[in-house]
C-alpha cells in the first residue's frame, strides 16, 4: 500500500536548513532524539546534580583562611594522593543546640503554616472548581497572578500591612481597639508563608477537584447522606492526591525559607534557611553551611518523594 | 444547601487576603508623605525619585538582562526536556532524568544557591572557568531553575494535543525536525510564551540564589530592594513595586488572553 502512494508525494521543493543539519549529524551517528535528550540532561547533570555532590564533598572539609576558605579534600604529597575527611561539621550539628532547635522549629513552623494554607486554600479551590465555566478561568487567573508578581515585593507588602502603624492597626484604631503587635513574631512568619504559598496549594487542589465526577455527590445525597457526610466520605478521600501535592509544595520550600523569617520574623524566629545564610555570609564558614544544607536535604527528601507519587497519581487520573 | 453560601464567602475572603496587601502597597506609592501608612495627599514624587537613583537603575537594567537571557536559555532547555519526557516513552535513566527536571522546582533556594556557588568555586580552581562571579554565573543559575518551570508548562501542553497532526506531517515525508518546527512548534507556541514569561519573572524575582552566586559589583534588583527593605519601609520601594507589579500583571493578562484565544481554535474540527 505504501508504494502506491509514493509517486503522488512531491519532493520537498524548498530544503529547509535543518534538513541539511540533520543529515550531517546523522552521518556522525547522532540522531535528533539523542540531541534532544542530551542537552537538558547534561545541563542538569552539571548544574544541578554535581553541585549537590560538591556540597557533600565540602561538608566534609573544615574551615580555613584563604581562597577557597575550606581545607582541600585531596592533597598530593610525594606522589601519593591523600584524602582528608572531617566529620566535625556533622558532629556539631547534633551537639550544638542551635542547629537542633533550628531544625525542629523550621519543621514546626512549616507544618503549621502548611495546615493553615490547606484550610484556607481548600474552600477556595473547591469554590473555583464548582463555579460556572465562564468564571472559572478568571478566578484561576486571579490565583495565578500573585504567583507571578514578585515574591519579595509581596512579603514587603505584608510588612506595610502588619506594622505597628500599618493598615490593620489603623483599621482597628477606627473602632478604638488597641494596636496589635504582629511584626517580628512567629505569627507574622505564618501569615507570610500562607500568603506567599497559597497559590501553590490552590492549583493542585483545583486540578483534582475539577475532575471529580459530580454524579458521585448526587448518588451520596440520594442515599441520604448530608452534605457534610458526603464531603467527608466522598470528596475528601478523592481529593487526597491534590491535598498531598499542594501540602508538599508549600511545606518543602517553607522549610528552607529565608526571606520571610528575616523580613517578618523576630530575632528569636529560628529557621534553618536563615541559619545556613548566616553561617555562609556572616561567619563565612562554608563547610558548616554545606553540612547544614546536606542535613536540610535529608529533611526534604521524604516530602519530595511523597510529592512525586502524588503528582503521578494525579496525572494517571 | 449550606454550602451554597459558605463557598463563595470563603473564596471572597481568600481573594481579599491575596489582594489587600498588594492594593494597599499600590495606593501608598502615590502618597505624598514619607510615612508610608499615613495618607497625606496624592503625589507621584516617589516615582520621580526612582529615576534619580543610579544604583537602582543599574540594578534594574542588570536584572532585566539576566532575566531575558536566562529565560531564553531555559525556554530551549525546558522545551527539549519536555519533548523528551512526553514523546520518548522509554529510555535509559528516565527516572533520574525526570527527577532532575522536577527537583529544582521544590528545592529550597538556599540549597540551590549554596550548591551552585560551591560548584563555581570548585570549577574555577580546577578548570579556571568561570573567572570570578557575576552576571554569567547568575544567568547559569537562573537558567537552571527556570528550565524546570518551562518544562512543566510545556509538558502539560504537549501531552494534551492531537498527535495525529504530527503523524500526518511525517507520513507526508517531513523529517522529525521539520515536523517539530512546522507542526508542533506553532501548536505549543502559547505554552512557550507563558513558559518564557514565567522564567523571566522568576529570574527577575530571585533574591536568595543570586545573592550566593553574584560577585562584587553585580547586585541585582531584588538584592538592592532587600537591603533597602531591611532598613524599613520606604515609599520609593512602593513606587518601584507598583511599576513591577503593573508590568507583570499586563504580561500575564496578555498571555492568558493569548491562550484563551488559542483554545477554541483547537476544539473546532
Amino acid at each position: 500500500m505504501t508504494t502506491a502512494h509514493e509517486p503522488t508525494i512531491p519532493p520537498p521543493r524548498r530544503l529547509r536548513p535543518w534538513n541539511a543539519v540533520e543529515r550531517r549529524l546523522a552521518k556522525v551517528g547522532i540522531s535528533g532524539r539523542v540531541l534532544v535528550l542530551l542537552a537538558p540532561a547534561l545541563w542538569l547533570l552539571v548544574f544541578f546534580l554535581i553541585p549537590l555532590a560538591v556540597v557533600f564533598g565540602i561538608s566534609l572539609t573544615t574551615k580555613q583562611f584563604g581562597r577557597p576558605p575550606y581545607s582541600p579534600l585531596l592533597t598530593t604529597e610525594g606522589g601519593t594522593v591523600q584524602l582528608t575527611l572531617h566529620l566535625n561539621n556533622y558532629i556539631r550539628l547534633f551537639t550544638d543546640n542551635l542547629y537542633v532547635a533550628a531544625y525542629l522549629s523550621s519543621i514546626r513552623i512549616a507544618a503549621i503554616a502548611t495546615i493553615i494554607t490547606l484550610l484556607i486554600g481548600y474552600p477556595m479551590a473547591y469554590a473555583i472548581a464548582r463555579s460556572p465555566d465562564r468564571w472559572r478561568n478568571i478566578l484561576l487567573m486571579l490565583v495565578i497572578l500573585p504567583f507571578f508578581t514578585s515574591f519579595l515585593l509581596r512579603v514587603y507588602a505584608l510588612t506595610g500591612f502588619m506594622r505597628g502603624n500599618g493598615v490593620i492597626n489603623q483599621f482597628l484604631g477606627l473602632f478604638g481597639m488597641p494596636p496589635l503587635v504582629m511584626m517580628q513574631t512567629d505569627f507574622a512568619v505564618y501569615v507570610g508563608i500562607v500568603y506567599t504559598y497559597l497559590p501553590f496549594m490552590i492549583l493542585p487542589l483545583y486540578t483534582t477537584l475539577v475532575k471529580l465526577d459530580t454524579s458521585l455527590f448526587e448518588a451520596s445525597a440520594d442515599l441520604g447522606a448530608r452534605p457534610l457526610r458526603t464531603f467527608l466520605s466522598v470528596t475528601l478521600p478523592l481529593s487526597l492526591p491534590g491535598i498531598i501535592a499542594g501540602s508538599m509544595l508549600v511545606f518543602i520550600p517553607a522549610i528552607g525559607e529565608f526571606v520571610i523569617p528575616s523580613l517578618l520574623g523576630g530575632p528569636e524566629t529560628l529557621m534553618i534557611g536563615r541559619v545556613l545564610w548566616d553561617e555562609f555570609f556572616t561567619n563565612t564558614n562554608w563547610p558548616r553551611a554545606a553540612a547544614v544544607a546536606m542535613a536540610m536535604l535529608v529533611v526534604v527528601v521524604v516530602p519530595i518523594m511523597l510529592l512525586q507519587r502524588a503528582q503521578s497519581t494525579m496525572v494517571e487520573k | 444547601m449550606r454550602r451554597g453560601w459558605f463557598l463563595p464567602i470563603a473564596a471572597a475572603l481568600g481573594f481579599a487576603f491575596l489582594y489587600a496587601p498588594i492594593v494597599s502597597l499600590v495606593i501608598f506609592s502615590f502618597n505624598e508623605s514619607k510615612l508610608v501608612t499615613v495618607w497625606s495627599g496624592f503625589s507621584t514624587k516617589w516615582y520621580a525619585e526612582l529615576f534619580k537613583d543610579p544604583q537602582l537603575l543599574g540594578a534594574a537594567w542588570l536584572s532585566l538582562q539576566i532575566a531575558a537571557v536566562s529565560a531564553t536559555m531555559a525556554l530551549v532547555l525546558g522545551t527539549l526536556a519536555a519533548v523528551a519526557l512526553v514523546r520518548f516513552r522509554r529510555f535509559k535513566g528516565r527516572t533520574l532524568f525526570s527527577g532532575m527536571v522536577s527537583a529544582p522546582l521544590v528545592m529550597p533556594d538556599v540549597i540551590t544557591g549554596l550548591s551552585l556557588l560551591l560548584l563555581f568555586v570548585a570549577m574555577e580552581s580546577l578548570l579556571g572557568w568561570p573567572q570570578g562571579r557575576g552576571m554569567l554565573t547568575i544567568i547559569i543559575a537562573h537558567a537552571t531553575f527556570c528550565t524546570a518551570y518551562v518544562c512543566v508548562v510545556v509538558q502539560s501542553r504537549l501531552s494534551d494535543f492531537d498527535r495525529s497532526l504530527e503523524e500526518a506531517a511525517m507520513d507526508l515525508g517531513a523529517s522529525p525536525i521539520r515536523t517539530f518546527f512546522d507542526v508542533t512548534l506553532p501548536i505549543i507556541a502559547p505554552a512557550l510564551v507563558s513558559g518564557w514569561l514565567l522564567g523571566f519573572t522568576l529570574s527577575l524575582d530571585d533574591l536568595v540564589i543570586a545573592s550566593f552566586v553574584s560577585g562584587p559589583g553585580s547586585s541585582t534588583l531584588p538584592m538592592v530592594i532587600f537591603s533597602k527593605v531591611k532598613l524599613g519601609v520606604s515609599p520609593d520601594v512602593n513606587a518601584l513595586a507598583t511599576i513591577i507589579i503593573g508590568i507583570v500583571a499586563l504580561g500575564v493578562l496578555g498571555a492568558t488572553i493569548l491562550q484563551l484565544r488559542a483554545r477554541p481554535k483547537k476544539a473546532r474540527p
